[in-house]
């Protein structure tokens, strides 16, 4: 009964949709004030009844209701309860309900927090929110229907994919999800702008906190699944341009250069067109990420839901969003006139460059994603993309992206004197580069990339660091004041280019100077790399709740210190029957020391395959991109943004 | 109005018609290296023996139509292609079965049980000549004709394939 309510609330929240589409749309073109008023409680009633659908099949998951088809195909009685839950989006329906119930809910915030927009603006906005939200249903009711029954229903599931039980993956999904559906908002916000053919600095001052959110659980959710494969897979690798993973970054890269160009219409009153193309583009990245994902027309390691026909009407869905979005920018954009002119050595300039920088890497990503399927549907030939390109052209964009991100907050608006600014930077500059050279023979020397990579993630650092020191005149009395008094939204600035350039030297580390052992091991024996020594203790059995395990115990000691404790898991996992390997990870801050444990020898019982990896400031890597967030979330409070989104901007 | 507007959604138009020609391509339509050659050298024990019983001399001797299928006892689905296979003898083709990583006692049961289409059958235990006919999984079937490679299908061959596709790539004229 709870799952058929949930059928039908999922009917109600699709038909409550179309009126939102509708009626309030064409209520604002004719300025019919009762139809707009629908609007809002219209989004509001969407999400009450998507919040019914969705814990409807959360319920059924929770119970293991093995009469509905979705948890019967993904779900097990035996598996702990919050895998469970998490397999409530760990499938293709769930997934989709998922998407759609984030969808209302960010249609829900926008009808609370954008009250005071103008109004037929903001029910253009709405309007546009429901109009994505339709797709979503219809593409849920009609071909992907996750409340479905079967008869005669089986006394047990069929378990969920060992790979995606995991406290990591289990919040990797919604993370990512907060991400791609908050980047709608910013698509209502650009498409309504463009039927009023109005942008101004007020919209760019809504538009930034709702891309600075998803920008923050964009950022959060891919590195959760990078640090997921990084831990889980166990190849010691943490990002593979897999298309999948290719589907998250798009957006990424695109909302990234739309959080900056965002700044310049608000403090400039130019870029509108671009901003506004931006703001499209990277909500387009999203369905397609989704499209990808969920059609199966790229073929990759996360192809778990694989169907030409849904693969059809999704197309056909992205033909009508981002082709009539595109359309309608094409026939209305030159509305937008420019404002504030600036010279092209200016802190503008900085962000257009950066701009550039971030859609051609986004274009470059794109490219190779897709290349393999334009090749295969011209010509008929299979052939791969793979991280030797991505590594190549992808780095040799973003070393100039890194390079102007160390100049552009020292920059001043409009018009700026280089030769000041060489001056005064000249310093920070040389200092990268002494740092850069002394780590780099530190640390025994390498390849040539590997010095870049530190000097420009230096430069990052101390650039970030001088500008800030700069800005509160750290020297001076009353400093302390001066530095208690920044806007959060140049604080936030700091610490986000501060995350990356932090990031960036831990990629440098662990892609450069990482180290790989594959042994045959007895008891007893021992291995020697990144400067610990470690022996193979023994092995255990091991009986979890739906797995069986081998337990391997090793000791890891560096210089002859303490030792310490390394237990590696080779499981095996009942339903479905499939064997996993748990890494075992020894994070310090000079870097990883993590091992795997594959199978035993079949004729000699004692000898084991293991694999050593020494990974160098694997943590700064994820500790970077952790301050990222951080700095996105100091931005994202900032009054000036509680303001425009409380009570809109007064001009 | 200016056209350089219209440059994001030509583009949008362009991948979108890639993904829906992409929509439709099989993904199990793998195209192969050997078409229009003759087949690899190589030369095979039979199963459980240590005699060389096949090997690529007796296929540039065929004349007509021989068919090359690589199976094993461990893969599922060449249980259910087994009974076509088991047709296609009745009518008269000459099939070649090679155990693909597979042990001499697994296949004997394997063809105990379910019968036997193959006019031979070699053991490839290591998979090192399937490797050289660039067979990527199990099964996989060549269709040689005077002893040139005609067709590769992989997966289980279907009737309705066999009769659509294959069939009239082994009619057809000689080039």
């Amino acid at each position: 009964m709870i799952v058929e309510i949930g059928h039908f609330a999922l009917i109600l929240a699709c038909l409550l949709s179309l009126i939102q589409s509708t009626f309030p749309l064409y209520g604002s073109l004719k300025g019919k004030g009762r139809l707009m008023a629908i609007a809002a409680p219209a989004a509001y009633g969407q999400f009450l009844f998507v919040t019914i659908s969705f814990a409807a099949l959360m319920y059924a998951f929770v119970v293991s209701d093995f009469s509905v088809a979705n948890v019967a195909r993904n779900s097990h009685t035996l598996k702990p309860m919050l895998y469970k839950i998490s397999a409530t989006w760990g499938n293709h329906e769930g997934s989709i309900l998922f998407w759609t119930f984030i969808l209302s809910l960010y249609g829900a915030l926008v009808a609370f927090f954008g009250r005071k927009l103008p109004r037929t603006f903001y029910v253009k906005v709405l309007a546009i929110q429901a109009l994505v939200g339709l797709g979503f249903y219809l593409f849920l009711l009609l071909t992907s229907n996750p409340f479905e029954r079967i008869y005669p229903f089986p006394m047990e599931g069929n378990g969920l994919n060992p790979l995606l039980q995991d406290p990591g993956l289990a919040f990797h999904p919604p993370l990512l999800y907060m991400g791609y559906v908050g980047l709608s908002v910013t698509f209502s916000f650009a498409v309504g702008a463009l039927i009023e053919g109005r942008v101004d600095a007020a919209w760019a001052r809504w538009v930034r906190p709702w891309t600075l959110l998803a920008w923050c659980f964009l950022t959060a959710g891919i590195t959760l699944g990078s640090w997921w494969a990084y831990y889980e897979l166990g190849w010691g690798g943490w990002w593979f341009w897999d298309p999948v993973e290719n589907a998250s970054f798009m957006p990424w890269l695109v909302a990234t250069g739309l959080l900056h160009s965002a700044i310049v219409v608000e403090k400039r009153d130019t870029l509108k067109a671009w901003t506004i193309l931006l703001a499209i583009i990277a909500f387009s990245f999203s369905l397609l990420g989704t499209f990808i994902v969920r059609s199966g027309v790229l073929t990759s390691v996360h192809a778990f839901a694989t169907d030409p026909e849904r693969g059809v009407f999704i197309l056909m869905f992205l033909f009508i969003v981002i082709g009539g979005s595109l359309l309608l920018f094409a026939l209305r954009a030159d509305k937008l006139q420019p404002g504030g002119l600036f010279a092209p050595i200016s802190r503008e300039s900085m962000l257009v460059i950066n701009n550039l920088l971030l859609s051609v890497a986004a274009l470059v990503v794109m490219f190779g994603t897709l290349y393999p399927l334009l090749r295969d549907a011209l010509t008929g030939e299979k052939i791969t993309v793979g991280p030797p390109f991505f590594n190549l052209a992808f780095g040799f964009l973003m070393i100039p992206l890194i390079l102007v991100m160390g100049l552009g907050p020292s920059t001043s608006w409009k018009r700026a004197d280089l030769m000041g600014l060489a001056s005064r930077l000249k310093f920070v500059f040389a200092a990268s580069l002494l740092m850069a050279i002394a780590v780099f023979y530190a640390a025994g020397g390498g390849e040539i990339m590997a010095g870049i990579w530190l000097a420009v993630g230096l430069w990052l650092l101390l650039s970030t660091l001088y500008e800030w020191a700069e800005r509160v005149k750290l020297f001076k009395s009353g400093a302390l004041a001066r530095i208690l008094r920044q806007p959060r939204a140049s604080i936030g600035m700091s610490f986000g280019h501060l995350g990356l350039a932090i990031a960036v030297l831990g990629m440098a580390g662990t892609s450069y100077w990482g180290a790989e052992k594959q042994e045959i091991m007895s008891y007893g024996d021992k291995v020697s790399i990144g400067g610990y020594d470690v022996t193979f203790e023994n092995t255990d059995g091991v009986i979890g709740p739906n797995y069986t395990a081998v337990r391997a115990t090793f000791s890891a000691s560096r210089d002859g210190g303490k030792p310490q404790i390394l237990k590696p898991e080779a499981r095996v996992y009942l339903t479905p029957p499939m064997p996993t390997t748990e890494a075992a990870i020894l994070s310090r801050f000079t870097g990883d020391l993590f091992v795997v444990i594959g199978e035993a020898n079949n004729r000699a019982y004692d000898q084991w395959a293991v694999r050593l990896y020494h990974k160098p400031l694997q943590v700064w890597l994820w500790g970077g991109v952790a301050v990222m967030v951080l700095g996105g979330l100091i931005s994202l409070s900032d009054r000036r943004f509680r303001m425009g989104a409380l009570k809109g901007a007064k001009k | 109005m200016s056209l350089n507007r219209f440059i994001p959604l030509a583009v949008f138009c362009v991948i979108a018609i890639a993904l829906y020609v992409g929509l439709s391509l099989n993904p199990s339509n793998i195209p192969s290296e050997l078409i229009n050659d003759p087949t690899p050298e190589f030369s095979l024990p039979v199963v459980g023996g240590e005699e060389v019983s096949f090997s690529s001399i007796d296929l540039a001797a065929e004349d007509g139509v021989v068919i090359v299928n690589f199976f094993a006892s461990w893969c599922a689905p060449c249980y259910v292609e087994h009974p076509f296979l088991m047709k296609l003898k009745e009518r008269g083709y000459k099939i070649y079965g090679v155990a693909y990583k597979d042990k001499a006692r697994d296949t004997n049961r394997f063809i105990a049980q379910q019968g036997n289409p193959y006019y031979k059958i070699a053991a490839d235990e290591d998979g090192r000549v399937a490797i050289d006919w660039g067979v990527y999984g199990v099964p996989e079937t060549y269709f040689i004709k005077n002893g040139i490679i005609r067709y590769k299908h992989a997966s289980p061959i279907l009737e309705m394939e066999f009769e659509d596709k294959i069939v009239p790539i082994l009619e057809g004229v000689d080039e």
